[in-house]
């Protein structure tokens, strides 16, 4: 139904590599850093129980030289291991208002991606509200079709497809509340 | 998948910068709404937000303060009392979480009831009634006491009676409300299938998104401002 | 076991015996009655209801226990200064007094007036007068006192002319409103005899002989108070059950927190004693408050005063006793129909069919016990009271347990009509229970009331007549007989104004023998023009003098008025001396033919012209003057008798009337009427807190009528519907049990049946307007709820 949207079904319950990506992005754009501070921001704000390695951090960030979309700010040598500044191009900058803009395909268990998506929109001063409403109506449309199959369809269908309603309705009830509680969130955030 | 309504045609309800104040309570803060022939939208928001307030003001049960209000073109402000009431019985139809059907009257009668209100005869008014409680699978309940019969049977009798006077809107406040999921969800299905055959525009009032799900569209109301959904993509 | 509070001893297992059930009991009627006055507004409001329901039940029925006390007290008053009765002596002594009766009728009140002239120091005084009042003075009622000193008092001024020198005592009077003087007075002697003139040793009839009613009218109480006082009762019951949808929900939650069924019966009848009991408080106010307002209102011509309505201690016990009790007793039999689950109220979907049997013998059993009573209480007949009594209430309860089967049989088959008329039928057929007990309480009233009217119109039989007496040659007929001549009584009356015409002559007895005569005719003294009236006569000049042997007043004329006889005016009777005078008739007496008078007797005996009778004569004739009034002016007849007072203060006066109409019957039938509309105005009281209430109930549903388009108009109508169609049934049923129970009754007093049909349309006409009246006062109510706001409740 999104012909933009490309992606598959993801492991469960782990922040994506592809939003790795643009997380760092994201947290680039309040100015430039050091993969160590960049390592240090994202635990604090996203990692939780799961702290990203640095490994991950460079490969990420050499990815993202690649194509553009960040570059070096400059490198500090001196003890211990080298340390380069990373800086977000603009073409970085334009990634990452479409990753915000564009509703994640609703699926189950989209939490931390979602959650992720809003922080990183409240920390860069963008309309978290309406990356929540374009994600509720798109969870609606899906609901929708989910509906419209189920009419058509047999028990088995029916039972698959209330599953995914029951489920995708959970994410709407969690899109609502923190559309109310946004105004705390930002509070807690920046 | 949707049904797709021509996107040229005229709206039938319309309505702009709504405002309504309760005492100091504002309700309605500029609210917008409309509605074509034969369309399902449903208006969600939190308990509190204004969304029955805009129902009652589109079913013109309940004048705004302010703002314009057409129905079919014509300005619902200049309608009297009077000819807002004739409006709800003729070209509208009304269907109630739940205390809507007269307690003391049959199913069958509870059906006839606007039909009667608009005039018509008793024994066509029941003949007609009987074919929508068929048509709501509640044929078998025609002689039984609202008090006799469970929600779920309650509210398709209440959709039946919505639907008698081939309504050109459907206006539906928590329709599901007091029902579980499975006589919810049927109660949705033979009331949008309904609706549709008979090409009435359906508001529907819900906070619950499967419920909202059997809309084509949905206007999400937060502290009396509206927004249609279907520019947040 | 029970919704007890924590503080109960957990260790009580509940037995069904023993003092530990006792006490449960006691504690659950307790939990009751505190429910009834703490549970938030609701329920206070609720008792509140009851209370004032309950409590102008209480008034009423206070009231009536009152009144045999208050009837009692006023004849023991009026017995005290009676002056017919009492022994009359021979001769003035020390002890004796004259009295002259001088009542008078001022613009329809009746005014009590005495002359009194004590003929000695120990002259006996009435009670209520200090001291005799000296001759041109008079001592009044406070009540004369204030209409003298009023506007417009002015004809009645100027028949009293006396100064006023203080008040009757309230011992000496009937009521507090009665209109009454004792006036000095001398030379009553001259006019003692036939007039109203009369010499006494003391007041009061030496023993209390309570009057006599007959059985008729025995009857007749009774039935009034057994008609006015079910209904009291109806409504009480009525009063104890507002509100009781609240309450059954309530009792739905202590079932949830464990109550049984016989605890949530025990705390629903501690509520019902507790509303019963402020009722109680309540009836105890407002009968004191009613009891002072009851000297300021005048009923049936009497007025009380507030100590005269002390209620009898037994009666007043048994009501204090009763109520509560009946509380409890219609709350239990209320909660039969309803089964109190934990999760709410359940009633029994469809109550048990009606059974017919047991609502048809009761008023079969009341119609066995008056049937064979037939004729028994006409006349003299001594009749069991009991009997009566027993047998109307089980007629009248009868009717009470009939309604509901046939409101419910009746509404079962209405059907068709306008969609109010099918909202409220259909509301009716779902609860007819409710809707007849409501209407109940007019129907017991409208038969009861219908039953009595019956009763007053046949009866009118033997107390209203048609006197014959004709109103259009005249109205008021004047007597003096202190020697004024009725030309000069003619003279004066039609100076005073208000007269259209007059006939004036001077009439007397006459007999043969001048003491205790064994026949007796009339004379007429008058000129030509007057004797014209009173006989049809071919020729008439003065100095002519006739003969009418036939008429209604003597048969024995031909006897006495022999042509040529000395005949002695007024003859003298044992206990009233006459004038005696002497009279030669003329020797040529021709007979003629009597007219009718005004009074619609053929006049009789001897018609002379003033000049063929004889001037020494004159002191034995009475002046007599028909006057038919000039309906032009308003006050005609009290400037009439104004006059009239002025020539003669004993001057009687005689209204003529074309029907005879017992006063006193027609008060009790006003009485009766007003007493019914009070009943029909509670139970409109009642129904119009019922119809409130269940309007409250359905806010929601009336506010989702009026979304989908309802119309006010059918609303209202439904509301309208819903009162008039039980109340319709109620009075046409009642109208038949009123008019079989007014039947069987006049049997018993062997009167004609005649069914008085005026008298069943006013009982409609009031019913109609209390249902109207219902209608109109929930009208905002419904209004107001039919408002959109209703919807947003959530």
């Amino acid at each position: 139904m999104h012909p933009i949207y490309t992606h598959h079904v993801y492991p469960v319950c782990i922040v994506l590599p592809m939003s790795i990506g643009h997380t760092l992005l994201g947290l680039l754009e309040s100015g430039p850093r050091h993969g160590y501070d960049l390592k240090r921001a994202f635990d604090e704000k996203f990692g939780h129980d799961k702290p990203l390695h640095y490994g991950q951090v460079y490969s990420t960030m050499s990815r993202l030289l690649k194509n553009g979309l960040v570059e070096v700010d400059g490198v500090e040598s001196g003890e211990g291991p080298e340390r380069k500044r990373y800086a977000i191009t603009d073409a970085g900058v334009t990634d990452v208002q479409q990753w915000l803009a564009t509703p994640e395909k609703p699926e189950p268990y989209l939490q931390s991606t979602l959650y992720t998506k809003v922080v990183l929109a409240l920390l860069t001063r963008r309309d978290a509200a309406e990356l929540l409403d374009s994600q509720r109506a798109a969870h609606l449309r899906m609901m929708r079709t989910l509906t419209e199959r189920k009419r058509g369809g047999d028990l088995a269908d029916q039972l698959i497809c209330d599953h995914a309603l029951f489920h995708l309705e959970a994410d709407l009830r969690w899109l609502e509340l923190t559309a109310a509680r946004l105004e705390k969130l930002a509070l807690e955030v920046r | 998948m949707n049904r797709q309504v021509p996107p040229g045609e005229a709206p039938l309800l319309h309505a702009q910068e709504l405002r309504k104040q309760y005492g100091a309570t504002t309700a309605l803060d500029g609210a917008e709404f409309s509605i074509r022939p034969g369309e399902v939208v449903a208006v969600m928001g939190p308990s509190g937000s204004g969304k029955s307030t805009l129902l009652h003001c589109l079913a013109g049960i309940v004048t705004p303060d302010s703002g314009s209000l057409t129905y079919d073109g014509r300005q619902m402000a200049a309608m009297s009392d009077r000819e807002r009431s004739a409006l709800r019985r003729t070209e509208f139809g009304f269907v109630f979480q739940f205390g809507q059907l007269v307690p003391e009257l049959s199913c069958v009668e509870n059906v006839a009831l606007p039909l009667r209100l608009a005039g018509t005869g008793r024994r066509a008014a029941e003949r007609e009634a009987n074919g929508w409680l068929e048509r709501l699978e509640v044929a078998e309940l025609a002689g039984k006491r609202p008090g006799e019969i469970s929600g779920g049977q309650g509210q398709r009798v209440a959709v039946a009676r919505s639907l008698v006077t081939r309504p050109r809107v459907l206006f539906a406040d928590e329709p599901t409300g007091a029902l579980d999921s499975l006589n919810g969800e049927r109660v949705m299905e033979l009331l949008t299938e309904a609706a549709r055959s008979a090409r009435a525009a359906v508001v529907l009032v819900t906070h619950e998104a499967r419920v909202a799900a059997y809309s084509d569209r949905e206007i999400v109301v937060r502290d009396g401002r509206s927004r249609d959904m279907a520019h947040a993509a | 076991m029970s919704a007890a509070p924590a503080s109960a001893p957990p260790a009580a297992p509940p037995g069904p015996t023993g003092p530990d059930a006792r006490q449960g009991w006691l504690r659950d009627l307790a939990m009751g009655a505190r429910f009834a006055v703490t549970g938030g507004r609701e329920s206070w409001v609720r008792t509140l209801l009851t209370g004032v329901g309950v409590g102008i039940g209480v008034t009423l029925l206070l009231l009536t226990t009152a009144i045999p006390n208050a009837l009692a007290e006023r004849s023991t008053r009026t017995d005290a200064r009676n002056d017919y009765i009492a022994a009359k002596t021979e001769g003035p002594a020390p002890n004796t007094l004259l009295l002259a009766s001088t009542d008078t009728t001022f613009r329809h009140q009746d005014v009590r007036g005495r002359l009194v002239e004590p003929e000695g120091p120990k002259a006996p005084l009435p009670p209520g007068v200090r001291a005799f009042p000296v001759p041109g003075e008079m001592l009044v009622s406070p009540a004369l006192k204030e209409l003298l000193d009023s506007g417009g008092s002015e004809r009645l001024r100027e028949r009293l002319p006396y100064r006023i020198g203080g008040t009757i005592g309230d011992e000496g009077l009937a009521g507090p409103h009665e209109l009454a003087y004792y006036a000095g007075a001398t030379g009553l002697e001259d006019r003692l005899g036939n007039g109203p003139v009369q010499r006494l040793d003391r007041f009061g009839t030496e023993e209390q002989e309570p009057e006599e009613l007959g059985p008729a009218l025995t009857l007749l109480i009774l039935i009034i108070f057994v008609v006015l006082l079910m209904p009291v009762g109806v409504f009480i019951a009525a009063a104890v059950r507002f509100g009781g949808e609240r309450r059954d929900r309530r009792l739905a939650a202590l079932r949830l927190m464990g109550a049984d069924g016989r605890t949530t019966r025990l705390i629903a009848s501690g509520e019902a004693v507790a509303g019963a009991v402020l009722g109680l408080v309540l009836g105890t106010v407002f009968f004191l408050i009613a009891r002072q307002l009851a000297s300021q209102i005048t009923l049936f011509d009497l007025s009380f005063f507030p100590q005269d309505l002390t209620p009898h201690p037994a009666l007043a016990a048994l009501v204090v006793l009763a109520v509560p009790g009946a509380a409890i007793a219609v709350t239990l039999l209320a909660l039969r129909g309803v089964v109190i689950e934990p999760l709410g109220v359940v009633r029994t979907a469809k109550p048990p069919r009606r059974r017919l049997w047991w609502r048809l013998l009761l008023p079969v059993a009341g119609l066995a016990l008056l049937l064979p009573m037939s004729g028994e209480a006409g006349g003299d007949g001594d009749f069991n009271e009991w009997v009566v009594v027993t047998g109307t209430v089980l007629l009248l309860v009868g009717v009470t347990a009939l309604l509901p089967w046939l409101v419910e049989a009746l509404v079962l088959r209405l059907g068709g009509g306008a969609l109010s008329w099918q909202l409220a039928v259909r509301r009716l057929q779902l609860s007819s229970g409710t809707a007849a007990r409501m209407v109940n309480g007019i129907a017991v009233a409208v038969a009861g009331a219908i039953a009595l009217q019956m009763m007053f119109t046949s009866l009118e039989g033997d107390y209203v007549q048609d006197s014959g007496q004709d109103t259009t040659r005249a109205q008021v007929r004047i007597d003096v007989d202190n020697s004024a001549s009725a030309r000069e009584l003619e003279r004066a009356l039609r100076a005073g104004g208000g007269v259209a015409d007059s006939l004036a002559f001077d009439t007397a007895t006459i007999a043969a023998k001048p003491r205790e005569p064994d026949t007796a005719t009339d004379i007429s003294v008058g000129s030509c023009a007057a004797l014209r009236q009173l006989a049809e006569l071919p020729s008439c000049h003065e100095g002519d003098a006739f003969l009418l042997p036939g008429g209604d007043y003597s048969e024995d004329t031909a006897e006495v008025a022999r042509p040529g006889r000395t005949v002695y005016l007024s003859p003298s009777y044992e206990g009233s001396p006459g004038a005696e005078a002497a009279w030669r008739l003329p020797a040529r007496l021709p007979t003629a033919k009597g007219l009718k008078d005004p009074l619609g007797m053929e006049t009789s005996g001897v018609l002379v012209t003033p000049s063929a009778f004889s001037e020494s004569a004159r002191k034995g004739l009475t002046a007599q003057v028909y006057v038919r009034l000039d309906k032009s002016t308003p006050d005609a007849v009290d400037r009439v008798r104004t006059s009239a007072a002025r020539v003669d203060p004993l001057a009687n006066e005689l209204t003529l009337v074309s029907e005879n109409e017992d006063r006193q019957f027609a008060a009790i039938r006003t009485g009766l009427l007003v007493g019914a509309s009070c009943v029909l105005m509670l139970i409109g009281a009642s129904l119009l807190i019922s119809q409130l209430e269940q309007l409250r109930e359905r806010r929601k549903l009336l506010s989702s009528l009026v979304a989908f388009g309802t119309r006010r108009r059918t609303l209202s109508l439904s509301v309208l519907w819903q009162t008039a169609l039980p109340v319709a049934l109620g009075v046409v049923l009642a109208s038949a049990v009123g008019i079989t129970l007014g039947a069987v009754l006049l049997k018993m007093v062997s009167a004609p049946v005649r069914v008085d049909w005026t008298g069943v349309a006013s009982m409609a006409g009031i019913a109609t307007a209390v249902v109207l009246a219902v209608t109109a006062l929930s009208m905002p109510a419904l209004l107001r709820l039919m408002r959109p706001e209703g919807l947003r409740t959530e």
